[in-house]
């Protein structure tokens, strides 16, 4: 039993803050201080000097452009990442499609699309949901048909594709074979946003932020060797990708940083003539979510340990998603409350409400996302149901 | 980061729990327990299964051999109270060869320790820490009982309102004030002056009320000096009481988690095991997710119990003890509720966990306690910036 970080792992962890701190370009350096909200743009400036700096997919094989880290970095750089309020890395990219084709794709689609991933010269998103295929993702329905001259053309209708409209690519499950059981029919493609038929219309999330897209395919054209794996294999891929490192899955990093940000708003709020950080009742909420917060901090150093002695991740890394994604939540919503009137300001000009808080509403709603993507919570009590405590299914 | 058990560390755990299940299973705790009706069967637990306890080392283990003890870790001895929490084994483990124990290790000379700890360790005394004031609530330093000095020691006169094993316990560690500040005696049972109510607590479990009506001891009594090292040792000591809290909370909170699951997937209604409800699923799930970070939180506890540094010590067992009163309780109402009817009638052991893990919950400190500790320390509001 060893609960500490070994020195060469704590001189690791120097090193990563000493280059986000020289590394991030300066305006960035500053929105982040200030826990700003990054456009795509700025997001793919940090990509590139973390390219640049060879740190761009640590989880990635070293052969293909890792870093040959060890899990605890792994973990460490991410952490730090998250941290220090830099940018949030597009993941479509780096942790989902990139670590995809690495596994199941060919030697033509790792040299075509791998080296632009970590450049970042293409971004990417993904067509999994559908209007009628959401937790139940394998009733998906767009199709894509063989038209015997070696192209699968596509039809259908993806949604919450975030950040199409920036996406160079999209990775999407299309259904390739409609008689055989739904998981069995199903295809991963990728497909180039400029090919014509495909459209993607931003949506305005309750953050007004235009994170979400429809994605239209209106007969579009796809070259069959951009399906990667076997035809009708894409189900089992894509599950596969589930299992993959998941120690950072509980954001552990982002909600640290944001209780901070929720004690340095309790300080220079007054409540009562005292500082909300001296008010018995919010100090009390403030120390119950740390404290749930600091119990997942050891949930997820055992995960880690897990994973240094290369175990898979299992069923139960589901915790670490459970409750980091409604902790962080509670940080946003402890953030509105401590605010007060200030709270309800929305995209006011500055000057209206502190800088450092202008964004937190924003936040608030679009945290609501947390427990929702990535296997809404509800799929992972389902996931945890099943695997790890046995009981039996639906009838 | 190192989270796995040492071969010697699995032996123990599973050492414990086998005792747990073959010697001590929750059938016996039922035949030693108090009710309303009957009072305890001897002190609601057996010499001849504490002398046992003795035999396998666990009332020593992590007392320094120079008083007699083993020289392992409080992690050791938090995997056996974490099993014998599983079966609600009623000896004072944690009472005495914990919280009694540490108070007097920390407070005491060598001399002293060696000769109240040694006869413990092996099983032919068992000890009480009468700390616990109704002023006091669980500020070990809010002190009324008073020692005086006489011409040959002592004379102590005050009120203790809930002592753990104090209607069992051969020597009573008691604090008092004095005029060179917070001190503590080791006072054997039946002292003159010194009168002890046994006090059924709702787990079917006893404790005592004490009294003490100018109780004259001797100046060997005192332990160690007066003063900031009396104080710090109860810090200590209940610290470890918390931490060992955890363990044996974990231990039920585990324990009725698996019951749960069996029940859900053997009990019918609707034609079908109501395991297969949705509702009952996600509800469970909860509770598998309470009870893990749980052992996160105890692991952090267990390890910052005894590793040197006061300050990361009270801010592990503030967050595990506080992850108890929530998560402890939210598992074990869960488990009430999902066994339904069944689950608040006697006959049944998930009520007897329900109602230990109340009572864990209102020992060492509550959740408010440790939340004001939590949040008193200069780091909490340090990172506001």
């Amino acid at each position: 039993m060893d609960l500490s970080f070994t020195p060469e792992q704590e001189a690791f962890r120097a090193e990563v803050r000493a280059f986000i701190a020289s590394g991030m370009p300066a305006d960035l350096k500053k929105k982040a201080d200030d826990d700003g909200h990054f456009e795509m743009d700025e997001v793919m400036q940090w990509h590139q000097a973390l390219a640049k700096k060879g740190w761009i997919a640590p989880h990635w094989p070293k052969e293909v452009g890792g870093t040959g880290w060890d899990a605890a970095q792994r973990f460490i750089f991410g952490e730090e990442l998250e941290r220090s309020g830099a940018p949030v890395l597009s993941p479509f990219g780096l942790s989902m499609v990139g670590p995809l084709i690495i596994q199941f794709g060919n030697d033509a689609q790792k040299k075509r699309y791998l080296p632009k991933i970590l450049s970042g010269e293409e971004k990417w998103c993904q067509g999994y949901s559908e209007p009628e295929a959401g937790s139940d993702l394998a009733s998906l329905r767009t199709t894509a048909v063989d038209d015997g001259k070696g192209n699968l053309v596509v039809n259908g209708q993806k949604t919450w594709t975030t950040y199409a409209q920036y996406a160079d690519w999209i990775f999407c499950l299309v259904r390739t074979n409609s008689s055989v059981k739904k998981q069995a029919g199903i295809s991963f493609l990728l497909i180039d946003m400029k090919t014509p038929g495909v459209k993607a219309v931003p949506m305005l999330t309750t953050g007004h932020t235009p994170a979400f897209c429809d994605t239209y395919f209106d007969n579009a054209v796809v070259p069959k060797e951009n399906v990667v794996g076997p035809i009708d294999g894409g189900w089992s891929m894509a599950k596969a990708l589930l299992g993959h490192e998941r120690t950072l899955i509980g954001a552990v990093g982002t909600s640290t940083r944001a209780l901070a940000r929720v004690k340095r708003i309790a300080k220079s709020t007054m409540v009562d003539g005292r500082s909300a950080l001296e008010h018995p009742g919010f100090v009390g909420k403030i120390a119950r979510l740390e404290i749930r917060l600091e119990s997942l901090r050891m949930q997820n150093y055992r995960a880690l340990a897990g994973a240094q002695l290369g175990h898979a991740p299992g069923p139960e890394s589901s915790i670490l998603k459970i409750r980091g994604a409604e902790i962080l939540q509670q940080c946003f919503e402890l953030a509105m409350e401590i605010m007060g009137p200030d709270s309800v300001s929305w995209f006011n000009e500055a000057g209206v409400i502190d800088p450092g808080e202008q964004w937190i509403a924003s936040t608030m709603n679009y945290t609501r996302a947390t427990t929702i993507y990535g296997g809404s919570n509800e799929i992972q009590r389902n996931v945890i149901a099943k695997w790890i405590l046995g009981l039996p299914a639906n009838a | 980061m190192d989270f796995e058990l040492t071969a010697e560390q699995k032996m123990l755990a599973e050492q414990a729990a086998s005792f747990a299940k073959k010697s001590s299973p929750v059938e016996r705790f039922r035949k030693l327990r108090s009710t309303a009706e009957r009072d305890v069967v001897e002190h609601g637990w057996e010499n001849k299964v504490w002398k046992e306890m003795a035999e396998l080392g666990w009332l020593g283990l992590f007392f320094p051999e120079s008083v007699g003890g083993m020289g392992m870790r409080f992690f050791d001895a938090s995997l056996v109270i974490e099993k014998l929490g599983t079966t609600l084994v009623p000896e004072p483990v944690v009472a005495s060869a914990v919280v009694a124990g540490t108070a007097v290790l920390k407070a005491a000379s060598t001399a002293q320790a060696k000769a109240i700890l040694e006869p413990m360790i092996e099983g032919k005394t068992s000890l009480a820490l009468a700390w616990t004031e109704r002023a006091g609530r669980y500020d070990v330093r809010a002190v009324a009982t008073k020692a005086e000095k006489t011409a040959n020691g002592f004379a102590i006169t005050g009120e203790k309102i809930f002592v753990e094993n104090g209607h069992a316990a051969d020597t009573i560690i008691v604090s008092a004030k004095t005029p060179a500040g917070l001190a503590l005696f080791a006072v054997p049972k039946g002292t003159k002056g010194l009168s002890i109510q046994r006090l059924k607590t709702m787990d079917g479990k006893a404790a005592a009320r004490m009294r003490f009506e100018n109780v004259e001891v001797g100046a060997d009594a005192l332990l160690g000096e007066p003063g900031d090292k009396a104080a710090l040792a109860l810090d200590a000591a209940l610290d470890m009481g918390a931490a060992a809290a955890c363990a044996e909370g974990l231990g039920i909170a585990q324990t009725v988690l698996d019951m749960t699951v069996a029940y859900l997937k053997t009990r019918k209604q609707f034609g079908v095991a109501i395991g297969t409800f949705q509702a009952l699923q996600h509800r469970a799930v909860d509770m598998f997710v309470e009870v893990e970070l749980l052992k996160s939180t105890c692991i952090l506890a267990a390890i910052k119990a005894d590793d040197g540094d006061v300050e990361e010590r009270k801010r592990a067992i503030s967050i595990a003890k506080a992850q108890l009163a929530v998560g402890g309780k939210f598992v074990v109402q869960q488990a009430v509720q999902l066994h339904g009817g069944v689950g608040i009638t006697d006959e049944h052991d998930i009520g007897l966990y329900f109602k230990r893990m109340n009572v864990l919950n209102a020992s060492f400190g509550d959740e408010e306690h440790h939340l004001a500790r939590y949040t008193s320390r200069p780091a909490f509001t340090a990172d506001a910036g």
